[in-house]
């Protein structure tokens, strides 16, 4: 099994360790993975904020950097939904289709493909899990509140394998943290506000971290605990199931 | 009305502004989208439920033309006045020809958010028909001259200490009384009053079933009812798209509707209207107002799915921090964001972008319409028709050409992080809304893509050597 590494633009540039730990944690587990070095983004920014029809060349790249892998993992649910759901090419559609169905986000790759059963990994802390949407409403990495249907939780399948963690549980377990995207400054007040009341949640039902599958929500998160001085970090989850604190 | 110069954001960033107010909005949907959640939960076939809603509802849609007809027949045959509304001036046009044919200059009008839509009010009051709103909430918005910020709670923006202060000024409650209770008996003298004297009284329609010719209005209040069996003509405004098939079907949508809205099993009153009494004119107007373009629209058509039960608006964290006033539309919040652009593309350009596309409304709503993927979609259909301002436009193209080759992305995103790391007052100031309220992320001295490339044949070594 070849895997291909699909490190998010913004995860390369930004959360460099998070790359890193999501990197170790696959080939501790014995998996061949190889980043593509030629890899920028998926394209989402642009098609969310209307302008699809600017992402072929993305696209494009995109394949030309994975179709010869088995697997693409990366360690971000709202790219990895972005490619399932709009990867297009107009030379080969049928290349496109294979990607876009062998494209996982990391969490589920552990628990769906690779079917890990337990970690060695050690994170004395109190954890909060923040679902990321595109995680949960669009992987389905999780049950959503919403719905009428019997609950899960990928990500608390492998925290729970985590030594020393402990969850909390939170008063809105799946609320929107208001990044969105060019969201998060177009609609900087609304954004701001959603994602102060999220931080809030965590910190008063007593989280020392606060993680997900999504560094855009985090680093998001993280931008608000840091300017109001909280003792209170955001670390995304390869972090911690690669952790041996 | 007002002309609407501010758009979603700046709308809801005054609204923002008091955050003690937003707090309790934001608590007081949220309790409601839990009880939502509750009743819903009370019942195991509800999944079942909303896909059979769903496909009842696509099947009208398909057929819309056909049961249309059917209904009118039926509605006919039962002796009610049918008639039929290109617009929102036809639609006006007809109520007041209704009334000005019996010579009658006052009416009584439960809640039709169609009629909020065509600002039929504002039309009847220009031409001298008194009209008062009797639905609770909707009494209190017509008293502060204000549109409804919610399609099922109008007045949920307002706190009670407001409402006190709008009785005191119109209704002569004394100042600084504001007890809910007290209030609602107040309201409910003055409406007694306004259903005893008005010959004629409008309501909205929730469901119109095609095989009987009959419709159904569903309220908490009984206010649709009392305006209606009081009055000598009663006038019933409805949307195309409100038909169901046949009478067995109204089931399905009866237990959604009020478990969606409220989490009530039921509303309180579920009238059927079938014929007039005796003595009474019953009239029902059929209003296209662009439902006819939308179901055109194919990606866009199931939004006509709609039920008005706001379950949307209450899950919607982007609703619930900014008030439904910022959407500057009748029908606000999420559903609202994908039915206004196609009633005026340009004026609510800005609604489908005031979405986290968090995908939240899409799996609470009864009929499952898809929003948020609409959402997406309208967004590439106002930057298509261009709709979207000139400098999103360049800073678009300027990323697409930035992302799309290796060399320029991985040169930018240097020059990105040594500015953080170096210039950071370069980023880090007023003209950078990221920063107004947040941190900019620390700028890493090597990207992962650099971290990788150094060390590449070491990692390749530890593989190896396992």
């Amino acid at each position: 099994m070849r895997v291909g590494l699909f490190i998010p633009c913004y995860v390369n540039q930004f959360y460099p360790q998070a790359a890193i730990a999501t990197l170790q944690l696959l080939q501790k587990l014995g998996v061949n993975v190889v980043y593509p070095p030629r890899q920028t983004c998926c394209g989402q920014p642009m098609a969310n904020s209307g302008f699809e029809h600017l992402t072929q060349e993305c696209n494009d790249l995109f394949l030309e950097n994975f179709s010869e892998f088995d697997y693409i993992v990366a360690p971000s649910a709202s790219c990895v939904l972005h490619v399932k759901d709009h990867l297009h090419s107009t030379s080969d559609p049928a290349q496109a289709e294979r990607v876009r169905s062998r494209v996982y986000e990391l969490v589920e790759f552990l628990t769906d493909i690779l079917k890990v059963e337990n970690l060695t990994a050690r994170f004395p802390h109190r954890v909060g899990i923040h679902q990321s949407c595109h995680g949960l409403r669009g992987l389905h990495l999780a049950q959503m509140s919403e719905l009428n249907a019997k609950p899960f939780s990928k990500p608390v399948y492998l925290l729970n394998m985590v030594e020393g963690l402990e969850l909390v549980s939170l008063d809105r377990p799946d609320e929107c943290c208001g990044f969105g995207g060019t969201f998060c400054v177009a609609e900087e007040a609304v954004s701001v506000k959603m994602g102060k009341d999220r931080v809030t949640d965590h910190t008063k039902n007593g989280a020392e971290y606060i993680t997900s599958v999504d560094l855009s929500c985090l680093m998001h998160l993280e931008g608000i605990l840091q300017r109001n001085k909280s003792a209170v970090k955001a670390v995304h989850i390869a972090e911690i199931l690669n952790s041996t604190l | 009305m007002e002309k609407q110069l501010k758009d979603h954001a700046a709308l809801a960033e005054a609204f923002i502004r008091d955050e003690e107010h937003v707090n309790w909005h934001d608590g007081a949907l949220w309790w409601i989208r839990q009880k939502r959640d509750i009743a819903s939960k009370q019942i195991p076939e509800w999944e079942d439920l909303r896909e059979a809603a769903s496909r009842i509802k696509s099947n009208v849609l398909s057929n819309l033309h056909d049961y249309l007809l059917q209904f009118e027949a039926n509605a006919i045959k039962n002796g009610i006045k049918v008639h039929w509304a290109a617009d929102a001036d036809e639609h006006n046009a007809i109520v007041y020809s209704i009334l000005k044919e019996k010579d009658i200059r006052q009416m009584v009008k439960s809640k039709s958010m169609l009629t909020e839509e065509c600002h039929l009010n504002e039309y009847l009051i220009e031409r001298g028909i008194d009209v008062i709103n009797s639905d609770l909430g909707e009494y209190i918005q017509q008293l502060d001259n204000e549109p409804p910020s919610h399609i099922v709670l109008p007045c949920i923006h307002k706190r009670k200490e407001e409402i006190g202060e709008l009785f005191h000024e119109h209704l002569g409650t004394e100042k600084g009384v504001s007890d809910p209770t007290l209030l609602t008996r107040v309201a409910r003298g003055h409406l007694r009053n306004v259903f005893i004297t008005r010959r004629a009284a409008l309501t909205g329609v929730n469901f119109a079933v095609a095989e009987t010719g009959e419709y159904v209005v569903c309220t908490n209040e009984g206010n649709a009812d009392m305006g209606a069996h009081l009055s000598e003509v009663q006038i019933a405004s409805m949307g195309l798209e409100k038909i169901v098939p046949q009478k067995k079907h109204l089931g399905v949508f009866l237990r959604l509707l009020a478990r969606s809205a409220t989490g009530q099993p039921i509303t309180i009153y579920s009238s059927h209207f079938k014929k007039p009494r005796e003595g009474q004119e019953m009239h029902l107007i059929l209003v296209d107002y662009g439902r006819s373009r939308q179901l055109g629209r194919p990606e866009f058509r199931d939004s006509l799915k709609c039920i008005r039960c706001g379950a949307c608006m209450n899950t919607c964290p982007v609703y619930r921090k900014s008030g439904g006033l910022s959407y500057h539309n009748t029908i606000s919040g999420p559903i609202g964001a994908i039915l206004a652009p196609n009633l005026d593309m340009k004026k609510h350009a800005d609604l489908p972008f005031a979405s986290t596309l968090c995908g939240s409304c899409s799996n609470v709503c009864p009929v499952k319409i898809n929003i948020h993927e609409q959402l997406y979609q309208w967004r590439q259909v106002i930057v298509r028709e261009g709709y979207a301002a000139n400098t999103k436009v360049l800073s678009m193209k300027a990323m697409a050409w930035t992302l799309s080759s290796p060399t320029s992305y991985s040169t930018i995103g240097r020059a990105g992080r040594w500015v953080l790391n170096n210039i950071p007052f370069a980023v880090n100031n007023k003209f950078n809304p990221w920063y107004k309220q947040r941190e900019m992320p620390d700028g890493p001295k090597e990207s992962f893509g650099e971290w990788y490339a150094r060390n590449n044949d070491q990692t390749n070594d530890v593989n190896d050597s396992k």
